[in-house]
């Protein structure tokens, strides 16, 4: 009796040990994005004398804000990023799971060459093709300095991962006897596929939508050499850009970057459970 | 549900993979043979006039000093990075499986800098390196963050290895989270009835059943740091005297700075064997040591 009791007080510091050791380690590891965002309310005399104070010595400064907001064209960069994201998302997920349907439900030699050329291809770093896609898309075809290049590229780029996703999700979930039925009832197969399969695969889908988000919304080295234009500039783009310019005027770079962050991390916290369970199965399945 | 003739065959592949093959081979396939022929030619990045000149740029690249000596450093990187990235990020997993309260909420945080690109991380710890470290340290009398970690050779590297450890291990961490919660229960409580400690059970028989998990945290961390661009560019871009040039960095300035696009495209193809090789091999010998519970 008096054993357990020692026991269970001993499991119960234990406890409290471990959680105060986790909570100094995040606010270890949440201490860069804090810094940033205290010092973005600062002027930049305030920030050079001392980063670490909570406010500046004049009180709360917003100023950083409308100035970084105007001079990184802000909303142009978003709405750039934003279509860019969505759209190459909407296709790589809707064209990947058509491509792995016929993969898995048919033995055409098309298929399985098609489908073992992919699985191959995902080892190949995008470096690797970075330079033949300058010389093809822009010295060539003289497409650069447009955002249908590069939603071309992602969508062919993020294949790969997609079409091998599904591939499994299709194999393993979704049963050939649901759509003999639908095709004996009269679909054809374009509406087997949508009406049938396709929702079958929502679970796939919404893994696939997290990890081309995270990849397509933050990309950098494939949208720099596509878009040099600054009209066209991804939020990423910008930043860069941003940074270059006003290399000495900290406070405006310090609200320029929490800016960047904001919108992902607004859908973070809405979205965390279902961001974390895509990360985790996209990892575990590839 | 399959075509009998070879035209309904084409149609019934192409209404479906038609427009995934189009993208597929357009931007993968094409530009990865056109790759491996542009490094024997000494295309200079201006108009498409090409000359054949055989392996001189392979010759080139096995002569550029430089080129291995980022290899090299690139390989340092990754390997104490790989190394520091999967140890936090195995015991940030164990102690995220204990049954605390908080911990959904504490596995959030640690995720969290994987939700931003590695330009914006660079920025943010180039501020911290450069603006905030060196008054901690001034106030508090530490000569080792006086100075700014960036301006320094040394100092840089680690601060590079820092930021990289900070980035990945909360993604890891989510892997080795399902990799515990997966060791089956009874498996466990068997093996402290039969008399294991608590450090016995873990090492005796959670971690051989965790090994799938060690393949692909170990996959995914030598993949990306090897090719680690982002980061690279904002936070250090190269510097201080190009003490923290990796691989990826001196491959894009080689192309794109020096115009040298065949030597550049040669030193990629190099990149990404060496790469292949490692990663293939480590998951290989990886996927041995599994065991079935």
């Amino acid at each position: 009796m008096s054993k357990s009791v020692i026991g269970g007080t001993k499991a119960r510091v234990g406890h409290i040990v471990k959680l105060v050791v986790l909570f100094i380690l995040l606010i270890a590891y949440m201490f860069p994005f804090f810094m940033v965002l205290i010092n973005s309310f600062k002027r930049k005399v305030s920030i050079v004398r001392n980063p670490l104070s909570l406010i500046d010595t004049q009180g709360f400064y917003f100023d950083n804000y409308p100035e970084a907001f105007e001079s990184m064209r802000f909303p142009l960069s978003f709405m750039n990023s934003f279509l860019i994201t969505v759209i190459s998302m909407i296709i790589i997920v809707l064209f990947a799971a058509m491509a792995a349907y016929v993969f898995v439900r048919t033995k055409y030699l098309a298929s399985r060459i098609s489908f073992g050329m992919m699985l191959a291809a995902m080892i190949i770093p995008f470096q690797a093709l970075m330079i033949p896609l300058v010389s093809i898309y822009g010295n060539t075809l003289n497409l650069l300095n447009n955002r249908a290049t590069l939603i071309f590229l992602n969508f062919g780029f993020g294949m790969g991962l997609a079409v091998f996703m599904y591939h499994g999700a299709i194999k393993s979930g979704v049963p050939i006897s649901l759509e003999e039925a639908a095709l004996l009832d009269g679909c054809n197969k374009y509406q087997t596929f949508f009406r049938v399969v396709f929702p079958l695969l929502k679970t796939m889908t919404s893994t696939l939508v997290v990890l081309d988000v995270l990849w397509l919304w933050n990309d950098y080295l494939m949208p720099s050499l596509i878009l040099t234009k600054r009209d066209l500039f991804t939020l990423p783009l910008s930043t860069y850009r941003f940074y270059g310019t006003y290399t000495s005027d900290l406070g405006l770079i310090m609200a320029a970057l929490v800016m960047t962050v904001t919108p992902v991390i607004i859908l973070y916290l809405f979205l965390q459970r279902h961001i974390i369970a895509g990360v985790v199965s996209g990892a575990v399945k590839s | 549900m399959e075509e009998k003739t070879f035209l309904g065959k084409t149609k019934h592949f192409l209404m479906f993979a038609g427009p995934a093959m189009v993208g597929f081979i357009a931007v993968v396939i094409i530009p990865f043979i056109y790759g491996l022929y542009l490094t024997f030619t000494d295309w200079g990045g201006i108009g498409n006039h090409k000359n054949l000149v055989g392996f001189a740029n392979y010759i080139t690249v096995f002569q550029d000093g430089a080129f291995w000596k980022s290899l090299l450093l690139t390989l340092g990187y990754v390997i104490v990075s790989v190394i520091m990235i999967n140890i936090v990020a195995f015991i940030l997993a164990y102690l995220l499986t204990s049954g605390m309260k908080a911990q959904n909420f504490l596995r959030a945080g640690f995720f969290t800098p994987n939700l931003i690109g590695g330009i914006v991380l660079g920025f943010i710890w180039e501020f911290v390196f450069t603006r905030t470290l060196p008054v901690i340290g001034q106030t508090l009398g530490i000569p080792l963050f006086e100075k700014s970690w960036l301006s320094d050779p040394t100092t840089a590297f680690w601060a590079f290895v820092i930021v990289t450890v900070w980035q990945y291990s909360g993604y890891m961490m989510l892997i080795y989270v399902a990799g515990f919660v997966g060791v089956p229960k009874d498996l466990t409580e068997a093996a402290s009835i039969d008399g294991c400690t608590g450090f016995q059970v873990t090492r005796y028989v959670t971690i051989p059943l965790m090994v799938p998990s060690f393949v692909i945290c170990l996959f995914l961390s030598v993949t990306r740091t090897f090719m680690v661009y982002d980061l690279n560019l904002s936070l250090t871009n190269g510097g201080p005297y190009e003490s923290t040039k990796m691989a990826a960095m001196y491959v894009y300035q080689m192309a794109f700075n020096s115009q040298r696009y065949g030597v550049g495209q040669a030193e990629a193809i190099i990149l990404f064997v060496v790469v292949a090789a490692i990663a293939l091999t480590q998951t290989y010998l990886g996927k041995r040591m599994e065991v079935d519970a």
